[in-house]
């Protein structure tokens, strides 16, 4: 039934074509970000095989560039793990995010799905969902491409780690957050949306200093959920 | 310490435990039965969560006592970008170029 309704997708090089066009942002913000990681993870001792399998099977930026400064720091393995799995709990909301758009999804594309899911997947899907455009080849060859994108980019900063000196005068480590600044604007689509991002930054800013450390951003980010959902229902009253 | 476990089981465990995080909700409660108090926080979750991620970093310099750093003023350059034009592309590109021509003309502060 559900076949039927739906339309018809885009096949082959037609797929492929579309993938390319939606990822292009992702893959001008992977590119250099995954360089940058390449480059300090070379620099803090892991080698280049590791550095890339890392990318291969995390693909999780500021996870990947927090694991490697804690192995430089010779911290224990344990922590290592945990911290990023802390550093990474944002992704739990996100899955939760976007699980009401995959009802009509055969349940063995999830797992793939879900590995590559990361910030920026996420905003660009839950951003074509919401305009009901829900083709799941087209949304799984976003995530190859993207994928794709962060291992040429953590290779490429392998392979010319010895050449850069310092990635901080050139702005590398700018690329990142000012790609989240772009998806942020894009999601601030009303006031109470509003509330919520402003609230969050705070947030986020005064946990660390309560004594939360790598739990603050998850904290700051469910707190400030909550208030925007308040925001809005009291708006709502208004009316 | 580092020496006892090899890397590469490490990196395995990090990819392991990262998939768990992106995957669980999914496999807790299925596509589409979320609960109606979830359901309705669910919407805020991207904009508090990049709020949440990104200012920490934006405001680095003021933190470490460096008032207005160049960062701080590209990142805002960057905001006001995206804020008019909706372009990741150029949001970066922008913010970039702001950077570079700020680190030219300002002073270094404490964190350079």
């Amino acid at each position: 039934m559900e076949q039927v309704l739906e339309q018809p997708a885009p096949r082959g090089a037609a797929v492929a074509r579309e993938s390319l066009r939606l990822a292009l942002p992702i893959v001008l913000g992977y590119v250099p970000v995954g360089f940058a990681y390449g480059v300090l993870a070379v620099k803090s001792g892991l080698s280049p095989l590791n550095t890339v399998l890392m990318s291969l099977v995390v693909f999780a930026g500021s996870a990947q560039l927090i694991a490697v400064g804690l192995f430089a720091a010779g911290a224990p393995p344990l922590s290592v793990v945990l911290t990023a799995f802390v550093v990474n709990l944002r992704h739990l909301l996100m899955s939760a995010a976007v699980a009401p758009h995959l009802a009509g999804w055969p349940r063995r594309l999830l797992p793939l799905f879900c590995f590559q899911l990361t910030d920026e997947t996420f905003a660009l899907h839950l951003s074509r969902f919401q305009r009901k455009d829900t083709d799941r080849a087209v949304t799984i060859g976003v995530n190859m491409v993207a994928q794709a994108a962060w291992v040429a980019g953590s290779v490429l900063g392998v392979a010319s780690g010895s050449l850069v000196g310092d990635v901080r005068p050139l702005g590398l480590d700018f690329a990142l957050p000012a790609m989240f600044i772009a998806l942020l604007c894009g999601q601030l689509k009303g006031r109470p949306h509003l509330a919520a991002g402003i609230s969050a930054a705070g947030l986020a800013l005064l946990l660390p200093r309560l004594g939360l450390g790598q739990w603050s951003v998850l904290a700051a980010t469910a707190l400030a959920a909550t208030l925007g959902m308040v925001a809005e229902t009291l708006a709502a009253r208004k009316e | 310490m580092l020496d006892r476990w090899p890397i590469w089981l490490l990196i395995l465990g990090i990819g392991a435990a990262n998939f768990l995080l992106r995957y669980s909700f999914l496999l807790i409660f299925g596509r589409g039965s979320v609960p109606e108090p979830v359901r309705e926080v669910l919407p805020f979750i991207p904009a508090a969560a990049l709020a949440a991620i990104v200012a920490p970093q934006v405001f680095a310099e003021p933190l470490a006592g460096h008032l207005v750093g160049p960062r701080l003023l590209a990142w805002l350059g960057a905001m006001l970008v995206a804020w008019r034009t909706r372009n990741m592309p150029l949001t970066i590109a922008g913010g970039l170029a702001l950077l570079w021509v700020l680190q030219a003309v300002l002073p270094a502060g404490p964190i350079h």
